[in-house]
């Protein structure tokens, strides 16, 4: 005798069901996003835009204007390179008082103790000088690493220094000119800093004397 | 037959008896990474509440049009779903705090607290029990990351959102915004959690025994 289920068998769906389902949920989230992204953009690209110029500022000393120059092999070009878009170019700024040049804002990235250190620095290459320094994005430890982004001592030093940059540390300097004097208890993220600047000074440095040679008065 | 349950008490259940954090201990991964400060709790909090009502409302509405078989797969389509929508709106509307979260926001997407909520109440229940029920858990999720938060901020920076509050003579427990701070204040905020819950059953125990006793009599 067989005895009869008290619950009937679960009722399979179709294969084609399945796909349904999943397909007309992924056709939505895609809508959803897309919108999302169409109304948001514009204001994120401007958030960006406002925050490099704030930065550009920053480090040239409140420029009048400044072009934007795209770093190709061997130059400097105003055109974005073939098949790049603004976002994914390799750019530095170069800055005017009136029409007198005042120097390049560039962008510089390395690792940090804990994650990348990203920073924009002032340069102008006739006198090798540094017209300052300020770090984008950091995530060293808090209350130690992060003073390179509040030790004004320490950025000030970024203002009149010549490149490439020496680190030393307190009470160990020469008075070499392009000497700068670590943060105590931040020598790693001090280090990491100038060693990030140094290895973009050695890319773009000849290429940036070489424009401000070619456009100088 | 089981009593249902009042409606107030989907709403009630998620800020105390059910707190997703403080006795889940579910969606430990923004608590202890992200709630240094309480603009980022604030923050963080925000966004989870989007994300879970939204996914909640949706999942609610749709949960007689999802086979079983993708039920999973269609709950984390429409999360992800939120969370990317959540992101781009944090993106273009406090970028600071956005960079503060950094890879967090996206982690929504994979929180206990959001698809427990789909899987055990939402897909089970009615719109309306199902807005509550997220409501509550928000608001519970909330109420503890902003505990967290002042907590470790206060002691941590000497501030509460960015304000000093201790003076510029305080010395900031640097340690409260680091890991292992997050660790410390989640541990002693579950013990006090823990403690208040029993004392107040204990105190209905010992009110409800006279009462029985002279029932029985």
């Amino acid at each position: 005798m067989t005895v009869p289920s008290a619950t009937p068998p679960a009722r399979q769906s179709t294969p084609q069901r399945l796909i349904f389902t999943l397909g007309g949920f992924g056709a939505l989230a895609g809508l959803l996003i897309v919108v999302a992204f169409t109304v948001t953009q514009p204001r994120i690209r401007a958030n960006k835009a406002a925050a490099l110029a704030a930065a550009i500022d920053e480090v040239l000393g409140a420029p009048d204007r400044y072009d934007t120059l795209y770093v190709l092999d061997n130059a400097l070009s105003t055109t974005l390179p073939e098949g790049t878009t603004a976002d994914q170019a390799d750019a530095v700024y170069y800055g005017y008082h009136g029409t007198t040049p005042i120097g390049f804002a560039v962008i510089a990235d390395g690792p940090g103790f804990q994650d990348r250190i990203r920073l924009i620095f002032g340069y102008e290459p006739s006198t090798k000088r540094m017209l300052g320094m300020k770090v984008l994005e950091s995530k060293e430890t808090p209350g130690l690493g992060d003073k390179i982004v509040k030790d004004t001592a320490f950025i000030s030093q970024f203002a009149r220094v010549e490149g490439p940059v020496v680190g030393v540390k307190a009470g160990q300097g020469k008075g070499n000119p392009n000497e700068i004097v670590m943060i105590t208890g931040a020598t790693i993220s001090s280090r990491s800093l100038i060693k990030a600047i140094n290895a973009t000074l050695e890319r773009v440095g000849p290429l940036l004397a070489t424009y401000a040679g070619e456009h100088s008065q | 037959m089981r009593k249902p349950t009042p409606p107030s008490q989907e709403l009630i259940k998620g800020i105390w008896r059910e707190n997703p954090v403080l006795v889940q201990l579910l969606g430990l991964c923004p608590t202890l990474a992200v709630t240094n400060t309480v603009k980022n709790s604030l923050a963080m909090s925000a966004a989870t509440t989007f994300v879970l009502i939204g996914s909640s409302l949706l999942v609610s509405s749709i949960k007689k049009l999802v086979p079983t078989e993708v039920r999973i797969s269609t709950y984390i389509l429409i999360i992800a779903t939120f969370v990317t929508i959540a992101d781009m709106v944090l993106e273009a509307t406090v970028p600071d705090v956005h960079k503060e979260l950094g890879a967090f926001v996206a982690l929504i997407v994979v929180n206990c607290i959001i698809l427990g909520r789909q899987e055990a109440f939402a897909s089970k229940n009615s719109v309306g029990r199902s807005l509550l029920d997220a409501v509550g858990m928000s608001i519970g999720f909330t109420a503890a990351l902003t505990v967290m938060g002042t907590v470790r901020e206060l002691l941590g920076a000497g501030t509460f959102l960015g304000h000093s509050v201790f003076g510029p003579h305080y010395e900031p427990w640097v340690i409260m915004v680091l890991p292992p701070g997050g660790f410390f204040t989640l541990g002693c905020l579950l013990l006090v959690f823990s403690w208040v819950k029993r004392r107040s059953a204990a105190r209905a125990t010992t009110t409800a025994a006279p009462v029985a006793a002279r029932e029985a009599a």
